[in-house]
């Protein structure tokens, strides 16, 4: 099994393309592999509970994480945060791609 | 645990997009945590480590030199390279064609210039590769 982590960096409402992020996220956990979507700079904007686009995502098993600068960077708080998406930090991004077997995507 | 080594390949010039700050923030967590970086900085990212920036005063709204502050992209590069000396290590390579094309090859002590071919290599012997691609 690899473990995939799809870095999205782009604002859901300026790029239509985020979408094709989260099919590919679904698709890659359909195919058996563990996935990680890291939420960072204006990709953080999905991670609000204003927001259900991502709930697709934790139902379908993704783990979903936001860059605590990121957040704090724009005013978001924990509190803030749809059910499923984890607060995280760049710490945590740089030790899981710097493990065996792990792909790193950049959006 | 085996020595762990991540490439970065950089594009964005700088002062253009928050991609810069994020690899600066990437770079230093992973010395932090004693992981060798490899940076290939392509196409602007050339003039993230260009010696000649200096910070300035803000005469709009009257402010000084020293009030400003103002950050430096070099000054953060310097600042990687000085904590990546050694153990851990940060390797800085520029791409040689994109600083002919930008006239950017007075870069701070520590970089070196390179190709493609650097990157291919670094990308080889890494734990993992990371692309920052211009938006």
């Amino acid at each position: 099994m690899t473990e995939y982590v799809l870095i999205e960096s782009r604002d859901p409402f300026e790029s239509r393309d985020t979408e094709f992020v989260e099919q590919t996220a679904i698709a890659i956990k359909e195919r058996g592999h563990r996935v990680t979507v890291f939420l960072l700079q204006n990709g953080v904007f999905a991670a609000r509970k204003t927001m259900s686009r991502l709930q697709r995502l934790a139902d379908a098993g993704v783990i979903v994480l936001a860059d605590d600068f990121s957040l704090r960077e724009r005013g978001i708080t924990a509190a803030e945060l749809a059910q499923g998406v984890e607060e995280s930090g760049i710490n945590s991004l740089v030790d899981t791609i710097t493990q065996p077997n792990t792909k790193a995507i950049w959006h | 645990m085996k020595e762990r080594t991540l490439t970065l390949a950089l594009m964005d010039p700088p002062y253009e997009s928050a991609n810069s700050t994020t690899a600066f923030r990437i770079i230093y967590a992973a010395l932090e945590q004693g992981i060798n970086v490899n940076v290939f900085a392509y196409e602007g990212a050339v003039c993230l480590a260009l010696k000649d920036q200096s910070p300035h005063a803000n005469p709009v709204k009257g402010t000084s030199l020293d009030d400003e502050e103002h950050p430096t992209t070099k000054a953060f590069v310097s600042s990687l390279l000085a904590m990546g000396v050694d153990k851990p290590r940060l390797t800085w390579v520029n791409c040689g064609l994109c600083v002919d094309e930008r006239g950017a090859a007075n870069a701070v002590d520590g970089v070196r210039r390179g190709s493609p071919a650097d990157f291919f290599k670094m990308a080889g012997e890494s734990t993992n590769t990371l692309v920052i691609p211009t938006k």
